[in-house]
């Protein structure tokens, strides 16, 4: 803490500041914590509320009809085995990671921006975790069976087959929920302690307590407790590296063309992180403004995960390039074709698309302007998260659905049930958040504390 | 009448400071002065307190090596064992112990054990859940997680005194000194 130098003696100290100034321990915990104890419901929350929860019971719906009819009510078939279910899945698992990243990896690089921002960036990877979920949970046809996914004995006598990327995903996707509501969990137990102790009414007071576990805020418990969490932050950094690469292998172990690439998984990894990125605005944005936020939430927040959402959104569109590249540098004939087929074939126009949307719309952020407008961020970051989905859409379908043989090529085509699937998790997704923001801090008010001026602690030998 | 009250048993003398230079202060001066059985209370981690009061280093690394390594083996271990001992398949003339194929389920497997015992090794460690602590008696004490920061000396202390200790600590200038009913 001492080493770390104020602020104002950074360079740059024109930018915005990373919380407004003129604010105490007191008055950061009692602005956060007002918002779930005290703060009525407001009807923005309540609409909001309303037209998230009906969407979510959208998506329950179209889950109980599959389980009745089958997957067959989605638009997938030979040669599009793999549709919407992989392409959302990714989506989501892709949005997710953002939340790992702000938590762990800018934890471990003492990149103290993120201590407004990781709380509801950690519960955004939560929810996305819990709606990509579903889509392989149901795909699999049977999802009343899907614990035959873990290895466990069963009288049937066989094992998983560890040899499957699928397998791999298993493991990878399961540990990463794990991990990421652990993370979330250990994160919030000193916020539960202060929500316990300030909550008025006895039935929060009793709910908060238990959860907080009896925390108390002894110095040798903040000891372990920030040892802990370093170390959670080091373990989740591969982690989250880790996933979406196995996520990459289910395709590039594959042998279809536009599949089979060593590229993928730096260039899937990238792309997860610049999709999250614009999840975190999405959602930051409107929250900071509906509840006050923007002491904490400040425009350098904003402006530094536009940057972060460049950089990334330019290795992605390297990605692009590089695949462009390796389509013809490869010498096959289908890998060419593929290439070819991807801009100019019947889905050309997603390819397109995506360009626009992946490659050229953020490069307006070189521009601070950009960066400053609230409302370019917004609308950016509405194109980047239409691009990302675009991109799994190309990648999934324009691949399979001309691979080797003409005679077994075909077109897919979604159906209503695909969309309101996908509609649906975006409705649960936005209910959870929506009773996220009134039950938890959605600001870490612990970690808000540690970054005021006052929480300096001046060395003086005696 | 009533029974013959026994000397008043307290869990120790707890002093109240505004500040965290404040409470670093008090924790040296009572390190220095022998105190051990005592114990800081901030809203937030204050590295400087904990070195004050002579915490410097903790198990939690050990820990979680530990439980990487349990995690990493077990999980080569199951790989091994039911593709090539209980089960094994022939998957395009691979070897039955395909080990490059096997170092993701590793891989997730190390890192969900040493997750699994960080979290619960932190918890162990602090003794948490605890239902019941005497430091919640202390009515102003609820603020330890606002915004005020304690130092609470406790009776087991062989330097103990209760009117000796509370002089102690009032010559921090906390804002005030409580007992802590146990």
């Amino acid at each position: 803490m001492a080493e770390t130098p104020t602020m104002e003696a950074q360079p740059g100290a024109d930018r915005p500041p990373l919380i407004e100034p003129g604010h105490t321990f007191g008055s950061v915990t009692d602005h956060i914590s007002s918002i779930v104890l005290t703060q009525p419901v407001s009807r923005g929350w309540l609409v909001g509320f309303a037209i998230a929860f009906s969407l979510t019971m959208m998506l329950f719906y179209s889950l109980g009809y599959l389980v009745l009819a089958g997957v067959g009510i989605w638009g997938e078939n030979i040669p599009v085995g793999w549709a919407f279910d992989i392409i959302n899945f990714v989506w989501w698992i892709g949005i997710g990671h953002a939340g790992t990243l702000i938590s762990a990896i800018l934890l471990l690089l003492r990149q103290e921006w993120r201590t407004s921002i990781n709380r509801f960036a950690e519960a955004m990877t939560i929810f996305a975790v819990a709606c990509a979920g579903i889509y392989p949970a149901m795909h699999v046809g049977r999802p009343w069976v899907d614990y035959w996914l873990f290895p466990y004995p069963n009288t049937m006598g066989v094992w998983p087959q560890f040899r499957s990327p699928l397998m791999w995903d298993v493991f990878a996707v399961s540990t990463y929920a794990t991990t990421s509501i652990l993370f979330w969990f250990i994160g919030l137990i000193p916020d539960l302690a202060t929500l316990r102790d300030r909550s008025q009414n006895r039935f929060s007071r009793i709910v908060y307590g238990m959860l907080a576990m009896g925390w108390r805020g002894s110095a040798r418990h903040w000891n372990r407790y920030e040892t802990a969490y370093l170390l959670l932050a080091g373990l989740a950094t591969p982690l989250v590296l880790s996933v979406h690469s196995v996520i990459s292998f289910d395709f590039a172990i594959g042998i279809v063309p536009g599949w089979h690439s060593t590229i993928f998984p730096p260039y899937f990894v990238a792309g997860a992180i610049y999709a999250g990125f614009a999840m975190v605005l999405l959602i930051a944005i409107p929250l900071r403004w509906a509840y006050g936020l923007q002491d904490f939430i400040t425009m350098r927040h904003l402006q530094n995960m536009c940057k972060v959402m460049m950089a990334t959104g330019l290795i992605v569109f390297y990605g692009y390039i590089m695949e462009v590249f390796f389509g013809w540098y490869s010498g096959s004939t289908y890998e060419w074709y593929m290439t070819k087929n991807r801009a100019f074939g019947p889905y050309g126009f997603t390819y397109w698309a995506l360009i626009f949307c992946n490659g050229l719309t953020p490069q307006i952020f070189w521009f601070s302007w950009a960066r400053s407008s609230i409302a370019c961020q917004f609308i950016v970051s509405i194109i980047v998260s239409i691009g990302m989905w675009l991109e799994r859409f190309v990648i999934v379908v324009t691949s399979l659905h001309r691979d080797f043989v003409p005679s077994s090529w075909g077109m897919y085509y979604p159906t209503k049930w695909d969309w309101s699937t996908y509609i649906g998790t975006i409705g649960f997704f936005v209910t959870l958040i929506f009773l996220f923001i009134r039950v938890l801090p959605m600001i870490s008010i612990f970690e808000m504390r540690t970054i005021l001026p006052e929480a300096e602690v001046k060395e003086e030998h005696a | 009448m009533s029974a013959p009250v026994a000397a008043p048993r307290i869990y120790g003398l707890m002093a109240e400071f505004e500040n965290p230079a404040d409470l670093v202060r008090a924790c040296r001066g009572a390190y220095e002065e022998g105190f051990r059985n005592m114990d800081a209370y901030t809203p937030f981690p204050v590295e400087a307190v904990w070195e004050a009061l002579g915490v410097h280093k903790n198990r939690m690394p050990l820990i979680v090596l530990c439980g990487a390594v349990i995690g990493g083996c077990s999980g080569l271990l199951l790989e091994w064992w039911t593709a090539a001992v209980a089960y094994p398949l022939n998957i395009g003339g691979r070897p039955y112990f395909s080990l490059p194929a096997f170092i993701p389920i590793t891989f997730e497997m190390t890192i969900l054990f040493g997750v699994l015992s960080c979290v619960l090794g932190m918890l162990a460690l602090n003794g948490l859940p605890m239902p019941y602590h005497p430091v919640f008696n202390v009515p102003r004490f609820a603020l330890a997680t606002r915004d005020r920061f304690f130092l609470c000396i406790e009776a087991t202390d062989p330097k103990f005194d209760p009117d000796a200790t509370r002089r102690f600590l009032e010559r921090f200038a906390p804002r005030s000194v409580s007992e802590v009913e146990p």
